[in-house]
């Protein structure tokens, strides 16, 4: 599956080639969001800049897919919710570990699948 | 009663005529004839032709003016909702609002659903987390159950208790998808996982059907063919997630101003309801929405469920007696309000309750909502 790009969220892919989380910040609470968005949700005004996340972060919920949706994603295959320490969720893959070893709560980090067809999908592993 | 008491919209609505078509498979209909069949029989159970219409509001049927052309119905209000499900809650509040402000007299509401035959499975495709693989409201219900059983303890096996009442509704619902194969706790927890923590079990039935309500002043209702149902309260309060992420709070936030509301609008308290009709799209929604509904305090949602106390007969609070989307027809709430109807006209059969006077309807989705229904 290739990621839905449009204009706001084209500097986040362009960043995750290069090996970086980015995530947008509203400049006027200090606060981050994703997905990236013209505006700041906590305030409804464009006052937004670009920062790299720590690329770290907490397990706060997952799943295992059994049914097969995506015709690239072999089933079963666990979907991962993180909280950044910036505060944004990100619903994101697994990677270099089972489903059976997460525990909700533990620390997760950033790590950057090699490029396919030009994208670099941001995944998460289980922090050492 | 004094009169600044009683909010402006109790009692003014009421249902004056309900339709269900055949639920199943029907690859040779659509929701266009589904949902024909299914206003016609509303239509007959009013005492109305399709020329009393004055208001339509069609959901999942692709277009309002070809089913309004259709029906040969001219109306001076006319609108098509959203797909989700909680737009049969929305598309109720709107006619209740058309009928109070004379922006019609009599609305049609009509759903139509051939997902079935046309093999919709609610997941894949692009959006905002498919490159992740995440996709499927069920996978997100899937991720707020996780953390549920996390921050309170609740297991699977919770669950078991609301598919197996539901479905043992569905056994004594002659029209239910699913009348005549009763299912076991076991066979729950047993079944194969579709988004684990969820299991088949643990998610809505996907067929074809329609429904259709026709809702109109209580007083024009009174002169109509079967006993008025009165709208008596309704709330709602949206609470939309940044991303389209799944809820953190499974909705607490917005059902606490819900329930805050929905009581006091009805003049109807919690412990006069005779039963409940809850959007259960998937198993967690019903326990999300009891625990919301102040049923019972957060994270109490598993231990209220044991032993029955959602099952006609021996629970106290009866809850989709007609097997709801898990085990009678996925009809997107129309058909559980449709349900509330039927209870309180005294239709149901083998799964009346009791001299069921008041019944609520919940939906827990990033819009939650619900209404208070009572005999007119």
């Amino acid at each position: 599956m290739k990621p839905v790009i449009d204009v706001w969220s084209t500097p986040f892919w362009d960043a995750a080639r290069e090996g970086r989380l980015l995530v947008q910040r509203c400049t006027d609470t200090g606060q981050c969001f994703f997905p990236p968005a013209p505006v700041s949700p906590f305030t409804g005004r464009p006052h937004t800049e670009w920062v790299e996340s720590s690329g770290r972060g907490e397990l706060f919920s997952f799943v295992v897919f059994h049914q097969k949706y995506f015709p690239g994603f072999p089933t079963p295959y666990p979907v991962v919710m993180v909280k950044l320490d910036e505060g944004p969720m990100l619903l994101t893959n697994l990677r270099g570990a089972e489903a059976s070893a997460l525990k909700i709560g533990q620390r997760m980090h950033v790590v950057f699948d090699p490029d396919v067809d030009g994208i670099t999908l941001p995944q998460f592993e289980i922090a050492a | 009663m004094n009169i600044h008491d009683s909010h402006p919209l109790r009692d003014k609505a009421a249902f004056a005529g309900i339709g269900t078509s055949a639920f199943g498979n029907f690859p040779a209909n659509d929701s266009y004839g589904l949902g024909c069949e299914a206003l016609n029989m509303a239509l007959d159970d009013a005492g109305l032709r399709p020329g009393d219409i004055d208001g339509l509001i069609v959901n999942r049927i692709p277009s309002y003016e070809r089913f309004a052309e259709m029906m040969g119905i001219n109306p001076q209000y006319c609108l098509l909702t959203e797909t989700p499900g909680r737009f049969s809650g929305v598309s109720l509040s709107l006619a209740m609002q058309a009928v109070a402000t004379g922006a019609a007299k009599t609305v049609a509401l009509v759903y139509g659903n051939n997902g079935r035959s046309k093999r919709v499975n609610y997941g894949g495709g692009d959006s905002q987390w498919s490159a992740w693989g995440m996709t499927s409201p069920g996978a997100s219900h899937a991720m707020m159950w996780r953390r549920h059983m996390h921050d309170y303890g609740t297991t699977h096996a919770d669950l078991g208790w609301v598919a197996e009442a539901f479905r043992h509704h569905a056994c004594l619902n002659p029209d239910a998808v699913m009348h005549g194969r009763p299912i076991t706790r076991d066979d729950h927890a047993t079944a194969r996982p579709i988004c684990e923590p969820l299991k088949l079990l643990d998610y809505c039935l996907i067929n074809d059907g329609a429904v259709a309500w026709i809702i109109t002043s209580a007083e024009r209702a009174r002169d109509m063919r079967r006993p008025p149902v009165l709208i008596s309260g309704y709330a709602r309060q949206d609470n939309f997630t940044y991303g389209s992420a799944p809820p953190t709070d499974y909705w607490q936030g917005a059902f606490a101003k819900v329930q805050s509301e929905i009581y006091s609008r009805a003049g109807i308290g919690r412990d006069e309801l005779s039963g409940l009709g809850i959007y259960d799209n998937f198993s967690p929604t019903v326990l999300f929405s009891l625990e919301g509904m102040g049923f019972c305090p957060h994270g109490e949602g598993g231990n209220f469920v044991k032993d029955g106390t959602l099952r006609l007969g021996t629970g106290r609070l009866p809850t989709n007696t007609s097997g709801g989307h898990l085990s009678d027809s996925y009809m997107q709430g129309w058909g559980i309000i449709a349900e509330c109807v039927r209870q309180l006209r005294g239709d149901c059969g083998a799964r009346q309750i009791p001299n069921a006077e008041t019944m609520q309807y919940i939906c827990g989705t990033n819009i939650a909502l619900s209404a208070i229904f009572r005999r007119g």
